[in-house]
């Protein structure tokens, strides 16, 4: 199994574009995967379900606006190299 | 400067420049420092007051990148604390070693505070520390390159390829633990250096299995590849278990502890699981290697 850090970093940036796409209200409130139906009472350990869904919130929102560039600096370097 | 350096260039015994000296010779820089055309070029260079000038501007500048390049530097990997994980001695060294391979028997696996912070690798065998993977990690690259090499597969590419291929899969690992400690929501002083750490041990089972491969054969590899691994899970869960990480575990359960074994009572039972997935997940590397 022959990875470069080429395809590391491939593999991060289609999974960072993987989560920025999960539209909380659109898609995952039809799976119960959203944080308003999550709600866990005061004091209690929150579940992995829960930290899953807070992960990837934050990951959207840090994540949103660094991603643009990224994708076009990808988009651009993919058109001219191959 | 350029004509210092063609008159210089002029007394080689095959010019690379031109002599344009000629004409320009006779200017105020030259005329008093200059002994002749074959005059030592490095006196004239010390002793004029403008490259004196230009010489401590230089420096002045060189250092203050540096101090620059240092602070920034220092935010992001902070050296400092890098400085406390290769505190390491001989003795050290050859004690981690043989614990790494022969866990079994070590009974006190507690890291000794000193004031709240972690004494240095040189005096608890506990600690934590960058020295044995950093060179566990160079080795074995050489070690598979020698592997590859008995195998008549070696091309110094390979090394190169063995070599990122090594570091994305120890990434990849230090990740996966910092994903499932923060979905576990564990309260521990781990921080990613001392994760990078205990991923790195595993470097010195897979050596000493690569090492008996090529002395014992396939029989050898797969046998001391197992041992190997059930060495480094019992470190690991061992020093998990008594130090950082299920110790600061918020569970509602009960520690017992009979003679040689320690049992858990747990309610949440995904604690221990994760716990206990972990080691078999790092080797799971081992398998796809050499």
């Amino acid at each position: 199994m022959a990875f470069t850090l080429y395809a590391l970093i491939q593999a991060v940036i289609l999974g960072v574009n993987a989560v920025a796409v999960l539209h909380e209200e659109r898609f995952l409130s039809k799976f119960g995967w959203s944080v308003d139906q999550n709600v866990g009472g005061f004091g209690e350990e929150p579940g992995i379900k829960v930290q899953l869904i807070s992960l990837a919130r934050s990951v959207r929102t840090v994540m949103r606006v660094p991603l643009i560039a990224v994708n076009a600096v990808c988009i651009v370097l993919l058109l001219l190299f191959g | 400067m350029r004509m210092r350096n063609t008159s210089a260039d002029s007394t080689d015994p095959s010019p690379l420049f031109e002599d344009t000296s000629g004409g320009q010779g006779a200017t105020s820089y030259n005329r008093g420092h200059e002994k002749g055309p074959g005059g030592y070029p490095a006196q004239t260079l010390l002793s004029d007051p403008m490259s004196n000038l230009a010489m401590a501007y230089g420096s002045s500048l060189a250092s203050q990148g540096k101090e620059m390049v240092d602070k920034n530097l220092d935010r992001f990997i902070p050296i400092s604390r890098l400085k406390y994980y290769f505190a390491v001695d001989t003795i050290y060294v050859g004690k981690k070693l043989g614990l790494l391979v022969f866990p079994y028997m070590h009974e006190n696996w507690e890291v000794s505070y000193q004031q709240d912070t972690p004494v240095a690798p040189r005096f608890d065998i506990n600690a934590p520390d960058l020295y044995i993977p950093v060179m566990g990690f160079i080795t074995y690259i050489l070690v598979a390159g020698l592997a590859l090499g008995t195998q008549n597969r070696f091309t110094p590419e390979s090394l190169g390829m063995q070599a990122s291929s090594a570091l994305v899969w120890l990434i990849i690992e230090v990740l996966a633990t910092l994903l499932s400690l923060y979905l576990v929501t564990v309260n521990t002083d781990l921080t990613t250096i001392d994760l990078v750490a205990f991923s790195g041990y595993k470097y010195v089972g897979m050596i000493v299995g690569v090492v008996a491969g090529l002395l014992f054969g396939r029989m050898g590899y797969y046998l001391t590849l197992l041992w190997c691994c059930v060495s480094i899970f019992v470190f690991m869960v061992s020093r998990w278990e008594h130090t950082h990480i299920l110790r600061h575990a918020r569970v509602k359960g009960t520690l017992t502890r009979n003679k040689n074994k320690v049992c858990f009572k747990f309610h949440k039972k995904l604690t221990y699981k994760q716990g206990r997935l972990f080691p078999p997940i790092k080797l799971l590397p081992d398998c796809f290697r050499v």
